[in-house]
């Protein structure tokens, strides 16, 4: 049971970086390594600013 | 800045022959980590040691892959089984990417892991972004695949399966991936620079100006033409324009969910989403199923096309977060589903195949559903799946920003590409596992059908193809089986290949009764990738036309400046709008006419982008290196340059554009009120118009093609004779720096990666990436 639950997990977690919902954990993980002395962004504040750049540099998707 | 040392001659020759390792790459590693690359003589060592396993492994690969071509190609029974194709694409494309692709990498390409990847260097934790390889593959496969390879096969099977077979799986091997792979690994040479700027570095300002203004309209017509591909699948199907019309409000409400209720719950968001997708799809049987219902979504195709058009512009000034963003999760989640459901159906399934190897329009230029010859309609009407130009922005966009280590880009570009090309190979099979008779039917315009089932099971019989006697009552039965009101004339690829699917999945799940639930799954998801490239498309183009009208005018490089942003969009809308329109209203049938102009212009994008990779390739490999480039550029080019002069020149009113508008004007002159195909005067007059406007676009784009092949061309032999006469080439690469990460370069590490990978791992997590990035 152990075994299929990890499956799923597995499966659950590389659609998730396919689709890109590991981005605030990385930005997080690239703040922490980075040094930077101020807070990171929250949560909410790092999808927002995201989605709004998205505005900007708008990215293809194919045929 | 001057030369590279790995960008010179010698230092190929160096590493490549001797095997040595290479040091002399002006990168300074940090004493204290561990080595960022496996050493070239380990990895040289490896790749060449035969061991009998792998020998066996290989061999056993080329006989599979070998009998199934033999099966495909040499074999005439009366049927052939689909897991052939499954066959012999999987073991040519495995050999491909191991002998193939390795010699791209070798010979021409020769990343270098101690080099830092812009990932790396520029690390922002929000666009660039080190991403583990599998995942960047996912991505990477996700945003290059859409509508097209599922599209370009259906109608190519007019051909019968083999051209198109042996068009996909060669061309993406030897022209497709080569190309993805090197757009992929430049830009990422060069901070994720887009084709647009490669090409003005390397090609200059005329080369640059020709390439952006092609670009731009061949972006017009590629998503012109994908819309038309929707509006045929969605025209007079009520249930069809209802579930698809729900993605509308389902995307709404999931990118307000993603900002308002729950932010970054992205994972949860799209299992709901497919949720209310999948009781979409469900409730629009039902709706149409009601009186109301079919009388209130029944719509006609300009009534569609218009509705597209509105929605379009809508969806291009909208915030990204509210429709766009979450609709892409949405389309990004079913690719992958569908994609790996419909290859465990067809395995499971394994339909035989009735469509003979070359059908009675192999040999012929009149045939319904495209109408030119073999060569080189075939090659510009399979663009996606074998060679697509479009691509090439991809490559050059997110994903050279979140590759982790250099070697990786040969899994994601040149790996990516074959997984989409097996897409497309799964494409033909769903959609010549149908009857040939259905297959006609669904797909010739309705000026030759006639539009209702016994006019068209009369027409298709009389074509005269071997084995195909259609009743009408087949047609209405297949119609009934789907939850359609017809299926006669439904050109565009994605109804037939949504009936293929249909046949195949019913008998993996669910059986006759499922068959219109499985329809319009496959419509739904057609739609939804294609409404995602509509969106996206008319996005990008409308930067494009800022950036360029900005060079004129400053102010309309303001992206945040409104009514810029509002005038440009509308100018890219009613660009493809226009196309949009005439394809719906055209008497010849829009997908007939029009979709070999999608293929010229997505393969002459091909032969920009690989005209880029010669000149940049040219500086940094020996000439006899030059024809990996070299070969598939001379295809495309032949083949594009071929079919326009055809479009343009030939003297058959099928064929030629200008031919057929010389015929329509003739008739009109003559006071006809109908000829050919067109019924009325006004329907002659829109033939008239069509034609025009599709010849000069066609003359535009193979004249600004030609325009940067050439100046391409001139680069290369400039490039090379620097090279000959010990001269420095102008490098626009980004200057090296020394990474501080491994990761292994394939989906499965080697041996010498995997101990590299547990040197990593021991080293304490402070030391790893100390300090990645700055701002």
């Amino acid at each position: 049971m152990n075994a299929v639950l990890a499956g799923i997990r597995g499966v659950a977690g590389y659609l998730g970086g396919v689709l890109g919902a590991d981005a605030y954990t990385k930005y997080l993980a690239h703040h922490d390594a980075s040094g930077h002395t101020g807070p990171p962004l929250t949560e909410r504040e790092f999808w927002r600013d995201r989605a709004d750049r998205q505005d900007t540099t708008p990215q293809g998707r194919c045929c | 800045m001057g030369t590279m040392p790995d960008g010179t001659q010698d230092a190929s020759t160096n590493s490549s022959t001797h095997g040595t390792v290479r040091l002399d790459d002006g990168i300074v590693a940090d004493p204290s980590l561990p080595p960022t690359s496996v050493e070239d003589a380990v990895r040289d060592s490896a790749d060449r040691t035969w061991t009998p396993a792998k020998i066996a492994l290989w061999a056993a690969i080329a006989l599979l892959g070998g009998v199934a071509w033999f099966m495909l190609a040499v074999i005439r029974g009366e049927t052939v089984n689909a897991i052939w194709f499954v066959f012999a694409s999987v073991c040519t494309y495995l050999i491909g990417y191991r002998f193939y692709s390795k010699v791209i990498e070798r010979y021409l390409l020769k990343p270098n892991d101690r080099r830092a990847t812009p990932a790396e260097y520029k690390a922002d934790g929000k666009d660039y972004v080190r991403t583990d390889r599998n995942v960047l593959f996912g991505h990477h496969f996700a945003a290059i695949a859409g509508a097209g390879p599922l599209v370009g096969p259906v109608i190519a099977a007019q051909m019968g399966y083999l051209p198109g077979t042996i068009w996909i799986i060669l061309g993406v091997v030897l022209a497709g991936a080569v190309q993805d792979y090197l757009v992929l690994f430049f830009s990422m040479r060069r901070g994720g620079r887009s084709l647009g700027q490669m090409a003005r570095e390397e090609l200059g300002v005329i080369g640059g100006t020709a390439a952006l203004i092609a670009t731009l309209l061949i972006m017009v017509i590629i998503v012109a033409i994908l819309a038309l591909v929707v509006v045929n699948a969605l025209g007079e199907s009520p249930w069809g324009v209802f579930s698809v019309g729900m993605t509308i409000p389902i995307a709404l409400f999931m990118g307000v969910y993603l900002r308002y209720l729950r932010p970054g719950k992205v994972m949860e968001v799209s299992i709901i989403g497919f949720v209310l997708l999948m009781a979409a799809i469900i409730g629009g049987g039902a709706v149409a199923g009601t009186e109301w219902g079919a009388a209130f979504f029944h719509l006609d195709k300009v009534t569609i096309a218009w509705g597209l058009i509105i929605y379009g512009f809508i969806a291009a000034i909208l915030p990204v977060w509210l429709l766009l963003a979450p609709r892409d999760y949405l389309s990004t989640f079913m690719k992958i589903g569908v994609i790996v459901m419909l290859a465990l159906a067809i395995i499971v399934v394994r339909p035989e195949i009735t469509v003979p190897a070359f059908s009675e329009f192999a040999g012929r230029d009149n045939g319904p559903v495209f109408s030119g010859a073999l060569f080189p309609f075939l090659f510009v009407t399979i663009a996606c799946g074998a060679l697509s130009g479009f691509h090439a922005l991809i490559a050059s966009g997110t994903t050279p920003k979140l590759i982790e280590k250099e070697r990786q880009t040969r899994l994601i570009g040149y790996g990516g590409m074959l997984m989409e090309s097996f897409v497309a190979i799964m494409a033909l099979v769903a959609a010549i596992s149908i009857d040939r008779g259905i297959y006609f039917a669904m797909n010739a315009p309705v000026a030759l059908t006639g539009g209702t089932v016994e006019t068209a099971a009369a027409w298709v019989n009389s074509l005269g193809l071997s084995g195909v006697n259609i009743a009408p009552g087949d047609l209405a039965q297949t119609a009934k089986d789907v939850g359609e009101q017809s299926i006669i004339s439904r050109s565009g690829g994605a109804p037939t290949l949504a009936v293929g699917l249909a046949h195949i999945m019913q008998q993996f799940i669910g059986g006759t009764a499922m068959m219109a639930f499985w329809y319009h799954f496959a419509i739904m998801f057609e739609a939804l990738f294609i409404l995602t490239a509509v969106d996206a498309g008319t996005r990008v183009a409308r930067f494009m036309l800022q950036d360029s009208i900005g060079n004129f005018v400053p102010k309309f490089k303001e992206h945040s400046w409104r009514p810029g942003a509002w005038l440009c969009t509308a100018v890219m809308v009613v660009a493809w709008g226009a196309v949009l329109l005439m394809g719906v209203t055209d008497p010849l049938g829009g997908i007939n006419t029009l979709f070999p102009l999608f293929g010229i212009a997505n393969q002459l994008l091909a032969a920009i982008a690989l005209s880029v990779c010669l000149a940049i390739a040219a500086k940094r490999t020996a000439l006899k290196y030059l024809w990996i480039v070299a070969a598939p550029l001379a295809l495309a080019a032949v083949v594009t340059i071929t079919a326009s002069f055809y479009k343009i020149f030939s003297p058959v009113p099928a064929v030629g554009y200008f031919a057929n508008n010389a015929a329509f004007a003739k008739a009109l002159a003559d006071g006809k009120t109908s000829f050919g195909t067109a019924k009325t005067q006004a329907a002659m007059e829109a033939v008239v118009r069509n034609s025009m406007i599709q010849g000069w676009l066609s003359i535009i784009f193979v004249v600004l093609s030609i325009i940067v092949i050439i100046t391409a061309v001139m680069a290369t032999i400039t490039a090379l004779r620097n090279t000959a006469a010990g001269l420095p080439n102008t490098e626009h690469e980004d200057p090296a720096q020394a990474s501080r990460v491994f990761a292994p370069a394939g989906f499965i590490p080697t041996a010498a990666e995997r101990d590299l990978v547990a040197e990593w791992n021991t080293l304490p997590a402070g030391q790893r990436l100390e300090k990645s990035g700055h701002h």
